[in-house]
């Protein structure tokens, strides 16, 4: 467990090293909070200021704290291990005393937990600065939502890992990757919040693991889900993730048996 | 008239083989581009989805604008950035080309640099995207009440191809400033996806900061609303009159400059890959 501790700890001290990219990051995201929260705000607004239980100020937290995780949250791409796998490289990674899937996901999870300094705290204060936001005044949303949020990262990195473990058998993994991107992006709720979604893609949504990654620590951090439907979210997320990283032990141990490199 | 013409057909010939050969390898890969091709649609469903749950969340309009003419918005800017990103989309990758020491190479053709990076690839597989872009467009043209006088068609016309123009002007002028921004070439994501974004959206919901980046200095409402209001013979926004459509020429022209500096002040800038 310690080595994994270490290589979490080593991930987020790459990111250190990085600072110009997390800025560079943060202007985008802020850029994205603006027109995100101009388009919501008019729905808002529309509404007579109340839409699916969410007001201007929930509405806005909404935008900029989704903002604000997008630097730490894996939604976009596929773990390090699948271009490995088509190097070959991942042929070294198994000779390592360390799981190849518990090694990838700590990296990242490290990496992760260090773009909230530079690009998370950042973005949420814009929010506050440019649109103003509504946000919990007592301490426990906050609490919950720390754990929420961490096992979110987690299972985004878990989830990259899991389809990037597709390249064993597929090797050249750019259109997965293309498609996976874009129904992440939808059921996270990145781009809208789900729960703007219709009845039944709302139902879609909650059969899929995505919302368990953004939605639900936003809902628990927004103050917008508390109490014991907040514990029940904690819950769902801790059994994804559960899920999804046997489903990763599992296509590694297939996968490896598969695995055919060439050259020496 | 006939010398001029074989002339550009010379000066072209390096360029076509370029392309033609990474057209052939795009090709050879069946599986692997069909998967992309699928996976490009994909990426445009899940973003019409995104208009639709917005526009059908709203209590009949949002910004100004039903379901259908948000479409219309939608798939304008739709068809011009996917075609846009089809062949001017790898100069936004320039960062990684310098970072790999590949740009060196471009110095040493007698070619333009431009010219050699633009026509150094072109992306097939965003074919998937367009294609739905181009359904999209023919539903919210029938779909929608339109005035077919005489100044609709080649309105439809100028603004697609303006609106190419304007996305293509975007990267070429990520691609200049990557080469500032080596570590830190996210920020020009904040125009190239951002200014994409934005161009889909009604501009009445811009806030003040949006209209000024977004109306003027990247002049993404010149892409698809400003066009679009023209066709359906609505108003427009505060900043953002409809008739400022026809001006769309003047946005790419402007456009163009700035990316066309920007790519000028990046080469000259560079130092070379070492090694």
């Amino acid at each position: 467990m310690r080595v994994y501790a270490r290589i979490l700890a080593a991930g987020f001290r790459t990111q250190t090293r990085y600072l110009p990219a997390a800025f560079a990051g943060l202007l985008a995201n802020a850029t994205f909070g603006l027109l995100k929260s101009g388009i919501l705000l008019a729905l808002v607004d529309g509404h007579g200021g109340a839409v699916a239980g969410y007001t201007a100020g929930t509405m806005a937290a909404y935008a900029w704290l989704s903002q604000g995780v997008l630097g730490s949250v894996n939604i976009y791409s596929l773990a390090g291990t699948a271009r490995r796998i088509k190097s070959g490289d991942i042929a070294v990674d198994f000779l390592r005393p360390v799981d190849v899937q518990f090694a990838s996901i700590a990296d990242d999870v490290g990496r992760g937990l260090f773009a909230l300094i530079p690009r998370g705290l950042p973005s949420v204060a814009v929010g506050v600065l440019l649109v103003g936001m509504t946000m919990p005044a007592e301490v426990l949303p906050y609490a919950l939502g720390a754990v929420s949020l961490l096992l979110g990262i987690t299972l985004s990195h878990a989830l990259g890992y899991l389809v990037a473990t597709a390249a064993f058998w597929l090797v050249e993994v750019r259109g997965l990757q293309i498609l996976y991107m874009g129904v992440a992006g939808l059921l996270t709720g990145l781009i809208t919040p789900i729960w703007l979604f219709p009845d039944w893609l709302v139902a879609v949504a909650l059969a899929t693991p995505f919302p368990a990654v953004m939605m639900f620590p936003i809902d628990v951090l927004s103050g917008r889900t508390t109490g014991a439907a907040a514990a029940g979210l904690l819950a769902a997320q801790a059994g994804w993730l559960v899920v999804v990283l046997a489903a990763g032990q599992v296509t590694t141990r297939l996968g490896r048996r598969r695995l055919e490199v060439q050259g020496g | 008239m006939n010398r001029t013409l074989s002339g550009l057909r010379e000066a072209s010939q390096p360029y076509r083989a370029v392309l033609a050969s990474r057209i052939r390898a795009q090709r050879s890969y069946r599986t692997s581009f069909r998967a992309d091709l699928v996976g490009t649609a994909v990426v445009g469903l899940t973003e019409v989805a995104e208009v639709l749950v917005l526009f059908s969340a709203a209590n009949g309009t949002l910004g100004g604008l039903d379901l259908r003419q948000a479409l219309l918005v939608f798939a304008l800017s739709e068809l011009a950035y996917s075609l846009a990103d089809m062949v001017f989309g790898h100069v936004d990758e320039l960062a990684v080309l310098v970072r790999e020491g590949q740009v060196d190479v471009f110095y040493l053709r007698p070619q333009p640099l431009l010219a050699q990076v633009v026509t150094m690839d072109i992306s097939l597989r965003r074919i998937g995207r367009a294609s739905l872009a181009v359904v999209v467009l023919a539903w919210a043209l029938v779909a929608n009440d339109i005035d077919w006088g005489a100044t609709s068609v080649p309105l439809l016309v100028i603004s697609l191809v303006c609106g190419v123009a304007i996305f293509g002007a975007n990267f070429v002028t990520a691609g200049g400033l990557q080469f500032f921004l080596l570590n830190a070439h996210e920020v020009t994501n904040a125009f190239v996806y951002g200014g994409r974004h934005a161009s889909t959206q009604p501009a009445t919901v811009w806030l003040r900061s949006v209209t000024v980046i977004f109306g003027f200095v990247f002049p993404m409402a010149f892409c698809a609303y400003l066009p679009a209001m023209l066709l359906l013979g609505e108003p427009g926004a505060e900043w953002l009159p409809a008739w400022l459509g026809w001006f769309a020429p003047v946005a790419a022209l402007w456009a163009w400059t700035t990316a066309l500096l920007a790519w000028r002040f990046g080469i000259r800038h560079y130092q070379g890959g070492g090694g």
